[in-house]
């Protein structure tokens, strides 16, 4: 029994939360590791594109619930999904005609790009801010619970709780079809083809007569798409806030870089690294403890390595590891 | 701004005809987190004032004035520097505030106490000003945190609660809430298995949830805001089953939050500073009559905060420094007539025949240790329909 309960405990604290989290990193580092793939520049402009999407997607919520159209026990905001995917596509295509198409004219040098990011960045930041204000906003609804705290204890009888969310489930399964056809797209389609071959080596690719701005639209396309996947995700299994997406770049592009820049799959292992990282390092181990050892071993302190607060600072410490010891990241990405 | 000519040039005229004037600071944060809230109780301050210049009545006629002066809540520096301003240049008897606790402490050891000039403070709650020195000059008309603390230890104490942990919001006020707490809650036999910060305006608390949960206790203690982290913090613990109690500070009583969190909030509890009785019906009365809202934060305690210097000046027979600090606990404080909002007049008269006076006032004043509010907390419980008082204590 003290077995199953540390089992539940850890993963109603750690496992389903982390993955959740993971699941979203993972989405996010996708869409900077492509667009660092392809159009090789560090976009800081990602957290707020995620944002952006996240806001469209919600205003879209909000109009359909006043319509009364809803999606029964799932979130409404899948059904308003697609239309944020749209808006972010048109705002992410808008800012590379408006400013990163003429640094490509140019030719100017990835720094270059890095800086109109940010400034980008603090635009998106303002606009989103300016549209649905800077406080937190609510759209779930829908069940809220797979399982529920209650529900798992009646059936149970252990005395720790296990629960899932319905915003966890759906961003585990989420994740995983888009993933699933992310790589599809990649590997088996022409255009995916030609993305990763002008990735690879841009002067062969244009020798082979690969025309440069398609690639470039693709590229956006799937990264708005990625990015307001992801906003919208995070935002139904936390909350939406418009600044708590700029913070979230710090993990994004930790993840991304863990797992090497310019790889999809490093992407992935890094967000679930990340996330493993910052919920195994910051809980508190005493419960889980206390009920595997015995009772004359069960720890009287907390066994925190470290204090909520320093959450973010367990993805800046892996981040500069992984530069100190393996700058390519795990996957063997482009160096930075 | 015609507001703002006219109460210039009121001042302006009463300068010229009365060689006598009293001038009272008003420090209050006009700019910085408190600004939405300080307009209404430098409006209730200056109420009293004019309560007792109306009268005529106030030490054979001496007028009273009102000088504001900018806080700003957050810069020690800055509100050190407007308060010298006003005891050098403007050369004011006494001074209303300041309103929060950092600055309050900071103008009381920087200007106060160096220009022996008495501060009462409407709202400053922090328990570390109940020890600061400050040679008999520093009075509040707020109740110390330490004193919630207290109620709330005794309140677990009834309901027979014996561990609990705790998150706070990690600032002046939650920490210190939370460190009086446990003192007192201590002190009657319970145990806190846990205090655990929080930041504000996080998307996600289910890493603090999960250490509290880890740590473990009956209920959740919560001090923080109810439209910040607070409400996170409770969420996240419903959410994953972690804890179905809380009890919950002063800054979380609020009808949003019962609304928005339903259900899962239901067999809670908390308290929240209160005042009811004839003195805060005749408050309200007064300043809806002067176009103030009365239920607006603190209004009350800044009506009574100006009202105790005047009386105390009143009581010294000079409205001077030295006299007013000697006698506001005198004149707040049995024996005496008791008075209410609103009869600053009457109790001219009562101390001018060398009478006592027992000030009530708008939120029950009554001083107590180092010259703090000894405060009516209400303990309520959430139930399916709102708030249901258990009692005041």
């Amino acid at each position: 029994m003290d077995f199953l309960n540390a089992i539940v405990a850890l993963s109603n604290y750690v496992l389903i939360p982390a993955i959740a989290y993971g699941s979203q990193l993972a989405l996010g580092a996708l869409g900077v590791t492509l667009i660092y793939g392809i159009l090789r520049f560090s976009n800081f402009a990602h957290g707020d594109s995620m944002a952006f999407g996240a806001m469209v997607t919600i205003l879209f919520t909000w109009w359909f619930q006043s319509m009364g159209i809803t999606l029964g026990p799932l979130p409404t905001a899948l059904l308003a999904l697609p239309f944020g995917i749209l808006g972010a596509a048109a705002l992410l295509l808008a800012t590379d005609r408006v400013v990163y198409r003429f640094y490509r004219r140019v030719k100017a040098k990835p720094i270059v790009f890095v800086m109109a990011s940010i400034g980008v960045m603090f635009i998106l930041n303002g606009l989103v801010r300016f549209i649905i204000g800077p406080g937190d906003q609510r759209f779930a609804d829908g069940e809220r619970f797979i399982i529920s705290a209650r529900d798992f204890r009646e059936w149970s009888g252990l005395s720790e709780a296990l629960v899932l969310k319905t915003s966890q489930g759906i961003t585990i399964v989420t994740a995983v079809v888009v993933v699933a056809v992310l790589f599809w797209f990649l590997n088996r389609t022409r255009t995916g083809k030609s993305m990763r071959a002008f990735s690879d080596n841009e002067d062969l690719a244009l020798l082979s007569g690969i025309n440069p701005e398609r690639v470039v639209m693709y590229t956006w396309l799937i990264v708005a798409a990625l990015a307001t996947i992801a906003g919208v995700l995070y935002g139904l299994d936390k909350s939406f806030k418009p600044f708590t997406y700029f913070q979230l770049l710090l993990p994004i592009f930790a993840s991304a870089i863990v797992g090497g820049l310019g790889s999809p799959l490093g992407a992935i292992a890094g967000g679930f690294v990340i996330a493993f990282s910052e919920v195994m390092v910051t809980y508190a181990w005493k419960k889980v403890l206390g009920y595997l050892l015995p009772d004359s071993l069960a720890p009287d302190g907390l066994v925190q390595l470290l204090s909520t607060d320093y959450k973010f600072a367990v993805s800046f410490a892996i981040l500069v590891v992984v530069l100190l010891f393996k700058p390519t990241g795990l996957f063997k990405g482009k160096s930075v | 701004m015609k507001k703002l000519l006219m109460a210039s040039a009121a001042t302006l005229i009463a300068t010229g005809a009365f060689a006598e004037d009293v001038k009272i600071g008003v420090i209050l944060g006009y700019t910085g987190p408190l600004e939405s809230i300080t307009p209404a109780m430098a409006d209730a301050a200056e109420l009293a004032i004019s309560e007792a210049n109306e009268s005529g009545k106030f030490l054979d006629g001496m007028t009273l004035v009102p000088v504001r002066a900018d806080s700003t809540c957050i810069d020690s520096a800055a509100a050190s520097a407007a308060a010298e301003r006003l005891i050098t240049t403007d050369g004011v008897a006494a001074i209303m505030g300041a309103d929060c606790s950092g600055v309050t402490g900071a103008i009381l050891a920087n200007v106060a106490m160096p220009n022996g000039v008495p501060m009462i403070s409407p709202s400053a709650t922090s328990p570390a000003l109940s020890t600061a020195e400050d040679n008999g000059l520093f009075f509040r008309t707020a109740p110390s945190d330490a004193r919630q603390g207290e109620v709330l230890a005794a309140i677990l104490a009834d309901r027979g609660v014996s561990e609990v942990a705790i998150t706070y919001t990690n600032n002046d006020y939650g920490k210190g809430l939370s460190d009086a707490f446990t003192g007192s809650f201590e002190a009657v036999g319970g145990s806190v298995t846990t205090a655990v910060p929080h930041e504000d305006g996080k998307a996600d608390y289910s890493a603090e949830v999960g250490a509290l949960a880890s740590a473990g206790g009956e209920v959740l203690m919560v001090f923080g805001y109810s439209d910040q982290g607070g409400k996170g913090v409770i969420q996240s613990a419903i959410d994953s089953g972690a804890f179905d109690t809380f009890v919950m500070g002063d800054g979380m009583f609020s009808e949003v939050l019962r609304t928005d969190i339903g259900d899962g909030l239901v067999g809670s509890y908390g308290t929240i500073p209160w005042s009811e009785g004839e003195g805060t019906k005749a408050f309200t009365a007064l300043a809806n009559a002067a176009g103030i809202n009365p239920d607006s934060s603190f209004t009350r305690e800044s009506y009574d905060a100006a009202a105790l210097l005047v009386l105390a000046a009143m009581k010294a027979g000079e409205a001077t420094p030295a006299g007013i600090a000697a006698n506001v606990m005198d004149v707040a404080n049995a024996p005496g007539e008791l008075i209410l909002p609103g009869e600053l007049g009457k109790a001219f008269e009562i101390l001018a025949a060398g009478g006592d006076v027992d000030y009530v006032g708008a939120s029950n004043v009554e001083l107590i240790g180092p010259g703090e509010a000894a405060g009516t907390y209400r303990e309520y419980d959430v139930t399916d329909d709102g708030f249901e008082t258990v009692k005041f204590r």
